[in-house]
């Protein structure tokens, strides 16, 4: 079977700049990292391959030195990696980053199960994952703790909010995997060696993925950010209890038992 | 989708998720917000209400601030499934044209709000925390915290339509319910047949654990990654249990695994409003600060005089978890003793 796992560079702290006149972030500078939820989705790629037998693409977007992100997915084990980077993608929101990634499946052709982490550590919307399964109209299956294949269909275990369900669709099919899924695999020297010496991170531009270039970057998305500003959060003022351990304990205690909180 | 025509758009609707027939908080908190937002704009709010046997909700939905509901109850929309919700959302839309539509930022929300979006080719915000009409355009404009320290973003959409923003629960205020409005129940026919829906709820298994709890916990002790361990948090929750507390978790030490993830409060987890919350280890960054501002009493014990917690909170002890903590722990020991002995 044929697997695309769509991965993402994220800053490594979130110490990160904003650029007032585009309302987007200034990445350049800050060290990047695959994003961890990412990981989670690679392995489990992995693991479909040792039970199954797959062919495994990674995929991203991003600048040039997102190449990191995928030879570190190539380090990991996966067969091929793909870069969309080009000027005409900077500025993305969700569904502009969808509609990219869009293309890129259908460029690549085929393709039985797209894994995503369930959710990027900046942006954290978990939104990039359902919005590629509509604009490639296949079903959606979200919050994967447990991926079975069959002949035909795919079942998952659903993480929910006090439970989980089993759900079972045709593929192909687009999975957000969770961490709970699994541990990811630490690449081994001879994969790092072989992700940089043998294996290829293919460059893909705007030109190369066709679609409307309208629909691309900055100018294809519908939500802007129009203004980031720095909110104090701040109620009265604090009062410090001072002391060793035992003095402020007792006073900590006093006062919540003086409020009638204890 | 072409590009809808802004001006023919009109109207704010509100998904109402439900189980068993029973309404999620989050759907009424956001009927509420929805009722304020939708005077600003002089519009009506619509509830979009979607199961099997679940008709019986509309009139309710009604007094918590709907003028009209649309109701699709038919047997294939028992189980929530994305396809066959978003079909029908985004083809009621398409042809109604509503200018917003609210969600609640629950594993069902978040799953099926960005697939509505796609579908209807608009902006959706994730995990708003405020929200707001700026009356001279009409537009939604959409507050969230923003990747850094007390970053705060201000997100619009401005030409595409509907607006879809999802809200976590517990982050907007339940407002009372108006038992004498009057409103219209509208049944809407479900197209959609079992043979062609290419997903399948196979089984549904509900943990008993309450989930609830944290949400509605009179106090809660919260441990940041000055805890420093899982040990550390397994001391944290006897604290916890000595106060009669829920025992919450900043985000940072559930990536560490030293907790579960339902422990989460913040931005991307609950959000609480406890008569106490005892911040122990806590930095404060406003992805976590935004999910418990609204606390009535904010504790807060850190060793770095200048974390960010100290600016919102009402007490602060200046110190390490690990020794203020079990220092606490044997005072409420003594004092029970005492009690006792008395």
């Amino acid at each position: 079977m044929d697997i695309i796992v769509c991965i993402k560079q994220v800053p490594e702290t979130t110490e990160i700049g904003w650029d007032p006149a585009t309302g987007t972030l200034i990445r350049g500078g800050v060290p990047g990292v695959l994003n961890p939820s990412d990981k989670h989705a690679l392995e489990a790629a992995l693991q479909l391959r040792e039970r199954y037998g797959a062919q495994i693409t990674a995929l991203s977007m991003g600048p040039l030195h997102a190449e990191e992100t995928l030879r570190e997915a190539l380090s990991m084990g996966v067969d091929g990696a793909i870069l969309l980077s080009d000027t005409a993608f900077a500025g993305a929101d969700t569904l502009s980053t969808a509609y990219a990634l869009s293309l890129a499946v259908r460029r690549i052709g085929r393709f039985d199960l797209i894994l995503c982490g369930k959710e990027s550590s900046d942006g954290m919307t978990a939104q990039v994952g359902p919005q590629l399964a509509e604009l490639l109209n296949i079903p959606q299956l979200t919050y994967a703790i447990e991926i079975v294949v069959t002949n035909k269909t795919v079942r998952i275990k659903q993480k929910l909010e006090g439970g989980f369900r089993g759900v079972e669709s045709l593929y192909p099919a687009v999975i957000t995997v969770e961490k709970e899924m699994n541990q990811p695999r630490i690449p081994t020297m001879e994969g790092i060696m072989e992700a940089y010496a043998s294996k290829e991170v293919q460059v893909w531009s705007a030109e190369d993925l066709g679609g409307k270039g309208g629909r691309l970057g900055l100018k294809g998305s519908p939500t802007q950010t129009r203004k980031v500003y720095t909110k104090e959060l701040r109620r009265g003022k604090v009062t410090i209890l001072e002391g060793e351990p035992d003095e402020v304990a007792v006073k900590l205690i006093q006062t919540l038992t003086a409020k009638g909180l204890l | 989708m072409s590009p809808v025509n802004l001006r023919d758009c009109k109207g704010l609707w509100v998904f109402i998720e439900q189980k068993d027939g029973k309404p999620a908080r989050v759907s009424l908190e956001l009927l509420g917000t929805g009722r304020t937002l939708a005077d600003k704009l002089e519009v009506d709010v619509t509830a979009v209400l979607i199961g099997e046997d679940i008709s019986g909700l509309a009139q309710e939905l009604i007094y918590w601030g709907a003028d009209s509901v649309l109701i699709a109850d038919d047997p294939v929309v028992r189980d929530y499934r994305t396809e066959v919700y978003a079909d029908i959302i985004a083809e009621l839309a398409a042809g109604e044209k509503p200018e917003v539509l609210l969600i609640g930022a629950t594993w069902m929300g978040r799953d099926l709000a960005p697939r509505v979006a796609a579908r209807l080719y608009t902006g959706c915000i994730a995990d708003c925390t405020e929200l707001d009409i700026e009356i001279e355009t009409r537009l939604l404009v959409a507050t969230k915290p923003y990747f850094g320290r007390n970053l705060m973003a201000e997100i619009i959409c401005p030409f595409h339509r509907p607006q879809v923003v999802t809200v976590r629960p517990g982050v907007m205020e339940l407002k009372a319910e108006e038992r004498h409005r009057k409103g219209e129940l509208i049944p809407i026919e479900v197209k959609v047949r079992e043979e062609d829906v290419r997903v399948k709820v196979v089984e549904t298994v509900r943990s008993v654990s309450d989930a609830a709890a944290l949400e509605q916990a009179d106090k809660v002790v919260v441990g940041g990654m000055g805890v420093g361990d899982a040990e550390g948090f397994k001391a944290l929750r006897e604290f916890a249990n000595l106060l009669g507390a829920q025992l919450g978790a900043t985000s940072l030490p559930i990536d560490e695994g030293w907790i579960s993830e339902d422990c989460k409060i913040g931005q991307t987890g609950k959000t609480v409003r406890p008569r106490l919350y005892i911040g122990c280890g806590v930095s404060g960054a406003i992805q976590h600060s935004a999910g418990m501002i609204n606390s009535e009493m904010i504790v807060a014990i850190n060793t770095d005089p200048k974390a960010e917690i100290f600016q919102i909170a009402d007490y602060g002890i200046i110190g390490d978890v690990n020794e203020v903590i079990p220092a606490l722990m044997r005072e409420m020991r003594r004092l029970s003793v005492e009690r006792e002995e008395r």
